[in-house]
């Protein structure tokens, strides 16, 4: 009874969520364009399912894996946890279980996001399969992956957020000069989607458990900024996918050149 | 509908196993409420089924028909005017944004920008939502300005970039982390295939635009504007 009153209040929550949206859509297709919606009725279906899917993803994501993800950042951010040396001091090398962690995390609630797998299915349908939706998902999970455990580790060590931007920036701009031109909106585009519904409360939660528990760290100041990575480094991470098979498909143009020649 | 529960189950895979090594091998703990979570973890898997379906059935053709149908009715304004309501009303009331700047108000007043006040704070949290819903209102206007005229995207988001470094130097060091974090927020789980539909959809369309250059771009403009502009806010108040 408990499950669906929860399922109830998602429900609701996502139909407010998707009001402003539907509006929005309605006003503009029949007092402005004052052109009827295409395949109304498959359209309505299609709305039914988005707004009761994101309500059953919602609820079961709270039931089953955020309060888990959550009491886990917090045991493995806890220095009885992580244990140190003999003088109980801790360096940042003794949280290796929280770098694992974070990465484990990001790569994984990469895979599950519905608005990246969007994206990927649009960009395989508009380029014709040259851009893969796994090869995409995948670049992608691996940039957040990495950039929550960079991201755990600056809050550990308490560096400044920005000089991590900054660079993360300036390879991103020095990437942009080498990537192939078709690709580089993309990648662009990739940075925005991957932190939404899954990603974030489980990053939050570790990013407040780690500055809440490492001396010296202010849950206000320090908490913030692994979204901020999250959003920047699969940007880095999808153009060099692209560089790597392009670099690849050439070698192997090149081996076949020669093959021919040689036969 | 099978096809698409074997997909999201396949999706959630890496991250149910995640959680499972690190509460067993790691942890050493039992599973607490074991029925719960796999209720939980069945609701997961249909929800994503149905939302994937749902959205070939519907925001992928309705975002792309409302680009053509723009195009052929050729009116900038207006099409002006849906990029924008599109992007602050989206954002404005995005329950993750709310969050965000709920936060954000804290922080500021612990470092005595503000006054300590239950009125102090919600007008900083409103002024806050409301500057990052303009500001992704204003990028998807940029974002469509740019797809109309072919401006290759890589220009504005390095100019944009260098911007929010030199406004970074300038800003109260407790806004920053907010400030970068606003980007990532802002684009939820529904607004980003209708925006993609939508840059897609015009690029196809108009001529001379390739969906694959042109069309792409418009998530990115929105996750770097709120950057800018929070930054902007936390200098002014």
């Amino acid at each position: 009874m408990e499950l669906l009153h929860k399922i109830f209040i998602a429900f609701t929550q996502t139909v407010l969520d998707v009001a402003p949206i539907i509006i929005l859509l309605v006003f503009f297709h029949y007092i402005v364009l004052r052109k009827p919606i295409r395949n109304l009725k498959r359209v309505l279906v299609g709305l039914g399912y988005i707004i009761t899917g994101l309500a059953l993803f919602l609820v079961g994501l709270e039931q089953a894996l955020f309060p888990l993800g959550e009491v886990m950042a917090k045991q493995l951010t806890d220095p009885s946890f992580i244990g140190g040396n003999i003088t109980g001091t801790l360096s940042w090398q003794d949280y290796y279980w929280v770098y694992l962690f974070a990465a484990a995390i990001g790569f994984s609630t990469t895979i599950a996001e519905p608005s990246l797998i969007a994206v990927a299915m649009k960009a395989s349908e508009i380029s014709g399969g040259a851009v893969s939706t796994w090869g995409l998902r995948l670049a992608v999970a691996t940039g957040v992956a990495a950039s929550i455990a960079l991201g755990a580790f600056r809050i550990i060590t308490g560096t400044p957020l920005h000089i991590y931007m900054i660079v993360g920036y300036l390879i991103v701009i020095a990437q942009t000069f080498f990537a192939p031109k078709w690709l580089v909106p993309l990648a662009y585009d990739s940075g925005g989607v991957t932190t939404s519904t899954v990603t974030v409360p489980l990053v939050t939660a570790l990013g407040l458990g780690l500055a809440s528990t490492v001396p010296g760290r202010s849950v206000l100041i320090d908490g913030f900024g692994l979204i901020a990575l999250a959003s920047l480094f699969p940007m880095i991470t999808v153009m060099g996918y692209a560089q790597l098979s392009e670099w690849l498909a050439g070698k192997q143009n090149e081996d076949t050149n020669k093959n021919k020649k040689g036969g | 509908m099978f096809r698409y529960l074997l997909d999201s189950l396949r999706d959630l895979a890496p991250i149910i196993l995640v959680i499972a090594f690190f509460q067993i091998v790691v942890l050493q703990q039992p599973f607490p409420y074991p029925e719960k979570i796999l209720i939980g973890l069945a609701a997961v898997v249909v929800g994503l089924a149905l939302f994937i379906q749902g959205l070939n059935l519907s925001l992928f053709p309705v975002g792309e028909g409302m680009a053509e149908a723009f195009a052929r009715k050729g009116s900038v304004f207006w099409l002006i005017l849906f990029a924008f309501s599109l992007g602050f009303g989206t954002t404005v009331a995005e329950p993750a944004l709310i969050a965000v700047s709920a936060e954000a108000a804290k922080v500021t007043a612990s470092a005595g920008l503000i006054a300590n006040s239950q009125d102090a704070l919600n007008s900083y949290a409103t002024g806050l939502r409301y500057t990052v819903a303009i500001s992704v209102g204003l990028s998807l206007i940029v974002g469509v300005i740019r797809i109309l005229k072919g401006w290759p995207v890589q220009y504005l988001i390095i100019g944009g970039y260098i911007v929010i470094v030199i406004l970074t130097q300038f800003a109260p060091r407790e806004i920053i982390g907010v400030a970068y974090d606003s980007g990532g927020v802002t684009t939820s789980t529904i607004t980003v295939p209708l925006v993609t539909a939508l840059g897609i959809g015009l690029s196809t369309v108009i001529q001379g635009r390739n969906p694959m250059v042109d069309g792409f771009g418009l998530i990115a403009l929105a996750s770097l504007f709120p950057i800018g502009f929070v930054l902007i806010y936390g200098m002014i108040m």
